[in-house]
């Protein structure tokens, strides 16, 4: 075994790129489910967001407007979830599951004639001087867009979450919507804002994939991303800077197995394999294991119906 | 204006219409989507819906093919059913699926080739056991740590499914396959399989106990003390504590009767219609149970009947692909708008529309 | 209704449908993936595509996609086989089983099912020799390395992708004695995301060479980026990523296979047949060498190319060891068809061990 293969700057750098597409995703469900709204459709949304993505990019050769897209494609799916669950009021987790078989079906059809094309390059962020810094200058100042975007959206919900009024509102609707309404919160209206602003998420993360990472269109290409950003949001015990870490942990972990295989340790490759979710279960059980009832942290009204007259 | 009113109990009489009504509407959207796509409108949901059922020369084989398709989802559905009536959540059914079908097909396989009749009782127990053990990860995870169930039952999936790929390509891999993976065919082997009972019903033993299962659901929902108790747990927690509600030991029961659930119907599966265990043997059925368990508003029978349903868009959709080259994205997307149909108009069954303004309490 | 009046009614049919002859030859296709994978399914398809091309109205053709192994295979087949196909390729390994079962139902419905080894009356098997294109590949990839370190991305351990590997392996030995190969398993088939992962690990290790058995393009994007690394198409050819990075490619071309199968169908001399064609009869074919390549690494290629399609030249020649040292084929002996089916160990040389 050849460990000094494995160079840790690269490895931090592109264990960036492996995770932001799970980070937008995982960003973007947080926010869904603090208005107490449980979407399990992320999958659904993603590929959504891929496909739009890829056919706007390539169609009109720019990227900046395919990621634009994806959001949009992203939110209006999840607004097709948001009026089924809070105008018509169906079962949350149904539903969630049913969008995402919508979704997949959906992209496909679009995507039929993108197959085997190339998108067009979303260029990398050089910045003069600081990217040439040793270290720093790779892992930090020398990525696309995007993945500064996702930082900056998880410190922006952070912030949100933690120090705005509309925060506290979003919190107290997911915590008892009964309450919020009653001291007069347009519930439905929050929630509605919340579900597209995670289906623009989710799309965007879905674009990262068909348009930076992989880059090329493929009828079901996000193969489970969009369930990973969900138990991530659940890793997280629903706070923003754990997302961040959860994402990166696992991203990290993915790319850390491969770099390992590839420097033939002498650690089954099934066991690699199957590593990050492994680990993540791991590091998940020694920090609710050290908070008492770390899990409870949910909202309580997750996943419940809101009807005005209850 | 118009607004929806909670009825004081559930309309009967809508809970039974709105299925059909749901089924209509489809029907009405997916029309315009298939005529949309070049395709005869009437013929192709003539294809989904009926053939399956009545067409001249399919229906003979694909009827049975229902039980077939639904025995499994059911089957792990009225598992679930119970977890989450009592807000345990467990969405890793299809890694306890595919626990189930490699311990139950590993028990079988030491034993190669014993012709003993109690070989597939034993398989049927392993199979149940792998499936229960593999739930008692989340299970035990929560209880003592306090775990999230959702992301530690979720990841225990993909787990599950390197586990399958190495063991189809290692352990259990068929000596005398040449080197390709996948396991000895069970269907081979009298002792090991799971025979269609009585030919031409698509009744095997997996089948059977999905029947099996509803029963006891029912009855164990309407009359036993645990069935109370989980319904209670769902409706109100606290509530369930004063009244003397162990929540551990539900938690405990409950994924554990889900997972051995979902071990039994991987067992039947692979010893039944897949065979063998092979890389791709998980084909989704963990998840697809879930829908069917909420579609069936976790009550037994409704997913008896969910499951029959999503049977026949399934086997309706493949119809559909071979007669009139559908692609299978537009079914994908058919069964898609279903579900968001059927869910739709549950409301009103619980709800009813009022035009004018609401009345001041 | 049971199961033999249903299958004399479906064999009734047929006679009648032969005794017509107006009425075209009905063939079907299973395929495993989606047709949009731009990989294995997708070459599948294009050769129903070129079937249909070819023949016109004589031949109507139906498929069905992302048909699950196991029991789904075998309804879809029986369905298939009920609508009236005659002649039905299932285009996966796992549909081994099922489709014998469903053959042993339609006796006289001719079935034929890519890359397994077990064959009936009606049930024929045939495959590509994909080693014979790895071959060359290694010789290129041996040839153009600069780091003297070749990735690949391998899915599965089984017996073709083993298979892979070692020929790979031993062409680029063979021309650079320095190489060394690095090889991850990514457990999957397809799954683009990881596949780029990989590539990325890879590079980043020193490779300047990635190969690989996954179906997705990704790779190919990751080695463009990275900039110095050259990759090669897989199953289809990935021209978009030509001359650079993707300076040739393995293609799976199954198309003449299908028009002969199915004109036997119609000329009624169908036999049960295992076939195992590589470059020679065209089943692989080997992507243009792009511009990228030295013109005499290219016409080394090409010549080992043709060697290997006329017959003078085995990729799997004597003098070949085991990894573990032990003999395996002598001086100018070369490996038989059996163990090559079912090859799960690695040459000599090669560092690692193939997961079991």
């Amino acid at each position: 075994m050849d460990l000094s293969a494995i160079n840790p700057v690269l490895l931090v750098a592109s264990l960036m790129v492996a995770a932001t597409p799970i980070l937008l995703a995982a960003i973007g469900e947080l926010v869904v489910e603090k208005s107490g709204v449980l979407n399990l459709g992320v999958e659904g949304m993603m590929i959504t967001g891929a496909v739009c993505g890829f056919v706007v990019a390539v169609e009109t050769g720019s990227p900046a407007l395919g990621f634009v897209c994806a959001a949009l494609g992203g939110a209006a799916l999840a607004l097709l979830f948001g009026l089924l669950t809070q105008y018509l009021m169906s079962n949350q987790v149904a539903t969630g599951l049913g969008l995402t078989l919508f979704g997949l079906g959906l992209s496909a059809l679009i995507g039929q004639s993108y197959v085997g094309i190339k998108a067009p390059a979303t260029p990398r962020l050089e910045i003069p001087l600081l990217s040439d810094l040793p270290v720093l200058g790779r892992i930090v100042f020398s990525h696309d867009l995007m993945v500064y975007l996702s930082l900056a959206l998880v410190a922006g919900v952070w912030m949100l979450l933690k120090y705005s009024r509309a925060g506290l509102i979003l919190r107290a609707v997911g915590e008892n919507h009964e309450a919020a309404h009653a001291l007069g919160y347009k519930v439905i209206r929050i929630r509605l804002t919340a579900i597209a602003f995670g289906g623009a998420c989710a799309g965007l993360g879905g674009a990262y994939l068909s348009l930076v990472r992989v880059p090329q269109w493929t009828e079901g290409m996000t193969a489970g991303a969009g369930w990973i950003a969900l138990a991530i949001v659940v890793f997280a015990s629903w706070r923003a800077w754990r997302v961040l870490l959860g994402a990166y942990l696992f991203g990290g972990i993915t790319v850390l197995q491969l770099n390992l295989q590839a420097a033939g340790a002498a650690i089954p490759v099934e066991v690699l394999s199957m590593s990050p979710y492994l680990i993540t279960i791991l590091v998940l059980v020694v920090m609710s294991a050290g908070r008492a009832r770390a899990a409870l942290n949910a909202p309580a009204s997750l996943g419940r119906v809101f009807h005005a007259s209850n | 204006m118009i607004r929806l009113e909670k009825r004081p109990a559930p309309s009967r009489f809508w809970a039974g219409l709105t299925p059909v009504l749901a089924v209509l509407a489809t029907m009405a959207a997916g029309a315009v989507l298939f005529a949309a796509l070049g395709k005869d409108p009437v013929e192709a949901i003539r294809t989904i819906f009926w053939d399956p059922l009545f067409h001249e020369s399919f229906a003979a084989y694909s009827r049975p093919q229902l039980m077939v398709k639904a025995g499994p989802l059911i089957l792990i559905a009225i598992g679930l059913s119970l977890g989450f009536r009592a807000g345990i959540w467990n969405i890793g059914a299809e890694g306890q699926y595919i626990m189930g079908a490699i311990c139950g097909a590993g028990a079988g396989l030491a034993l190669y080739p014993s012709e003993s009749f109690l070989l597939f009782p034993l398989m049927v127990a392993a199979g149940a056991l792998g499936g229960w053990g593999w739930a008692m990860i989340p299970a035990v995870l929560k209880t003592r740590f306090g775990t999230n169930e959702i992301l530690v039952s979720l990841m225990l999936v993909y787990v599950a499914e390197n586990i399958l790929a190495s063991v189809s390509s290692g352990l259990l891999r068929n000596p005398e396959g040449m080197g390709f993976p996948g396991s000895r065919n069970l269907q081979q082997w009298a002792a090991a399989a799971n025979p269609e009972l009585i030919a031409n019903t698509g009744m095997h033993w997996g089948v059977v106990t999905a029947f099996v299962a509803v029963i006891f659901a029912y009855v164990l929902l309407n009359r036993h003390m645990l069935g109370f108790q989980i319904r209670l747990t769902g409706q109100s927690p606290r509530a369930a504590r004063f009244a003397g509600v162990d929540p551990a030991r539900l938690i405990l029961i409950c994924l554990g009767l889900s997972g051995a659930l979902a071990g039994a119907a991987g067992l039947f599966e692979v010893a039944g219609p897949a065979g063998q265990i092979s890389i791709d043997f998980g084909s989704g059925y963990g998840f697809t149970a879930i829908i069917v368990a909420f579609l069936g508003r976790l009550h037994p029978v409704g997913i008896l009947l969910a499951g029959l349903l999503m049977a026949l868009t399934y086997i309706g959709g493949e119809l559909a692909q071979l007669m009139l080259g559908l692609p299978s994205a537009a079914i994908q997307l058919f069964q898609g708008m279903l579900l968001f149909f059927l869910l739709a108009m549950d409301m009103s069954a619980n709800y009813r529309v009022r035009i004018g303004k609401p009345e001041v309490a | 209704m049971n199961l033999t009046t249903l299958l004399a009614g479906a064999a009734l049919a047929l006679g009648l449908a032969g005794a017509a002859a107006a009425e075209p030859t009905k063939v079907g296709f299973v395929y495993v993936g989606p047709i949009g994978d731009g990989g294995w399914s997708y070459e599948h398809n294009q050769g129903r595509l070129a079937v249909e091309e070819h023949f016109g109205d004589a031949v109507e053709t139906i498929y069905q996609e992302n048909v699950p192994e196991g029991a789904d295979a075998e309804r879809v087949l029986t369905q298939m086989a009920l609508s009236g196909a005659d002649l039905i390729f299932t285009t996966s390994f796992g549909y081994m089983d099922p489709t014998i079962n469903v053959a042993k139902k339609f006796p006289n419905v001719k079935f034929e099912h890519a890359t397994g080894y077990k064959r009936a009356e009606n049930v024929s098997t045939y495959s590509a020799r994909f080693y014979e294109g790895r071959a060359v590949q290694g010789t290129i990839a041996g040839r153009m390395t600069k780091s003297n370190i070749v990735g690949y991305i391998a899915s599965f351990p089984i017996p073709e992708v083993v298979r892979g590997i070692n020929s790979a392996y031993i062409h680029a030995r063979k021309v650079n004695p320095d190489v060394q190969f690095k090889v991850i398993w990514a457990y999957t088939w397809f799954d683009p995301a990881k596949e780029a992962d990989a590539a990325q690990a890879l590079i980043e290790q020193g490779a300047d060479v990635i190969l690989q058995h996954t179906d997705s393009s990704a790779p190919q994007a990751a080695a463009e980026k990275a900039g110095g690394v050259i990759t090669f198409g897989q199953a289809s050819d990935m021209a978009e990523y030509a001359p650079l990075p993707r300076v040739s490619s393995i293609i799976d071309n199954w198309a003449p296979y299908y028009i002969a199968r199915t004109q036997a169908v119609i000329d009624g001399t169908w036999a049960s047949v295992d076939t195992w064609d590589g470059i020679g009869p065209g089943m692989v074919k080997i992507g243009e060498i792009s511009s990228a390549v030295p013109e005499e690494v290219k016409a080394e290629a090409l010549a080992l190319k043709d060697a290997i399609a006329s017959g003078a030249y085995h990729p799997f020649t004597g003098p070949l060891n085991k990894q573990d040292g032990t003999p395996w084929l002598a001086e100018g002996e070369v490996a038989d068809d059996g163990t090559l089916a079912g090859m799960n160990f690695y040459v000599e040389g090669l560092t690692g061990d193939i997961p079991q």
